[in-house]
């Protein structure tokens, strides 16, 4: 009888927080596709400024506004955020491919490196931009 | 694919509060995961109360107190209660490890205990683990050789044979694969940790003369590539093993033999 009802088992629960705790290194693997994805979104509002940029007049009026209103200042700074973490991630991602830094507590600590170095390298860009 | 909820037949619901135990004063809350075949109900959640000064000092020794004295219906596989046959692994405090050698005094608040994530579960904290095991069986778990069989053993030097520390120690517990986030979305096509550190256990042996046809036979797109290196696996388990290093071993011989 070991198969008896196959059909109906239920899947165990697996979600992240409620059943599996985030781990430093799960969450810095999620944070990098994330931020991966909204880069595509930022990119399509460079892009979307600098079409309005060509075109000028009530395009580039409308495009401006947009980017340098408060909530365009946010957007920004936080693709600023998303830019350095992706391309620290990337490196990360580079130096694992080569067989180093594959401990856990190594990967934790680049992790946190990351996570720090892209808030550090975004306000300097703010500043100096 | 990515998912993010439960089926309908998975949700849980709030399950049995037992009652508690009388003149008791340590007393810890656990909830346990329960599911049966035969009611046809969802999963719930049980609620018990245990008397931590009869108790022993590991996960596995509170469940078998809770089956012993309190509800003998509650199910579940152990076995060595040392760590060797890996067949209380479950989860237990948000992480993937052995019941037998995770000691509940390193848990804070209520001791909570589901069975292995993102699989089919046969019943209460028993997972079906019939996949895992075949795609363990998918990579060849065994030395294969093409010269003549020599007299007496196949020999390897001590420097050979170390390679293997750190992967032979492996008991197929599925602590890693299941909480391995590509394997909870792809499980169907990615290998998962745990048949990865085999297979590269047996690439890496030096009396092992397959390992182009072994290598061959990963490479693909999701049985081995779907490795992100979020690291969970090394992360939880529990004979301190990092199958994410066997992995990325794996690809850097893939990388080797086509650069």
């Amino acid at each position: 009888m070991a198969d008896v009802n196959r059909g109906n088992r239920p899947l165990s629960p697996f979600m992240f927080g409620q059943y599996y705790r985030p781990q430093w290194t799960s969450m810095t693997s999620i944070a990098n596709r994330i931020t991966g994805l909204s880069l595509i979104v930022a990119a399509f509002l460079v892009v979307w400024y600098l079409a309005g940029l060509s075109v000028g007049g009530r395009s580039f009026e409308v495009a401006n506004g947009v980017i340098t209103s408060w909530f365009g200042d946010i957007v920004m700074t936080l693709s600023v955020y998303a830019l350095w973490y992706h391309t620290l991630a990337g490196v990360r991602h580079l130096i694992w491919d080569t067989g180093r830094m594959l401990r856990v507590d190594q990967a934790e600590t680049a992790g946190k490196v990351i996570v720090a170095a892209a808030a550090v390298l975004t306000v300097i860009t703010v500043i100096v931009c | 694919m990515v998912q993010l909820t439960l089926p309908k037949n998975s949700r849980m619901v709030t399950g049995k509060t037992w009652p508690k135990p009388e003149g008791a004063s340590n007393v810890r809350k656990v909830q346990i995961y329960r599911w049966t075949p035969d009611d046809g109900k969802n999963p719930r959640l049980d609620t018990y109360f245990v008397d931590m000064d009869t108790c022993g000092p590991m996960v596995l020794d509170l469940l078998i107190k809770i089956k012993n004295e309190i509800d003998p219906t509650l199910t579940f596989r152990r076995s060595c209660r040392e760590g060797i046959c890996g067949s209380c692994a479950m989860n237990i405090d948000g992480i993937n490890t052995l019941a037998c050698t995770w000691g509940h005094e390193q848990i804070k608040g209520t001791i909570r205990i589901y069975p292995l994530p993102h699989m089919p579960v046969v019943k209460d904290l028993i997972p079906d683990l019939t996949h895992f095991y075949a795609q363990h069986a998918s990579i060849m778990p065994w030395l294969e050789t093409k010269s003549n069989e020599p007299a007496k053993e196949w020999k390897q030097s001590i420097e050979d044979r170390r390679k293997l520390d750190g992967l032979y120690e492996c008991i197929m517990c599925a602590s890693c694969s299941t909480a391995c986030p590509s394997y909870w979305w792809n499980g169907d096509r990615y290998l998962g940790p745990a048949a990865l550190l085999h297979a590269y256990r047996w690439i890496i042996d030096s009396r092992d003369e397959a390992t182009p046809e072994r290598l061959d036979q990963l490479e693909d797109p999701f049985k081995l590539y779907r490795c992100h290196t979020i690291m969970n696996c090394a992360k939880t388990c529990p004979k301190g093993l990092n199958p994410a290093k066997a992995i990325q071993e794996i690809k850097g011989m893939m990388l080797d033999r086509v650069v």
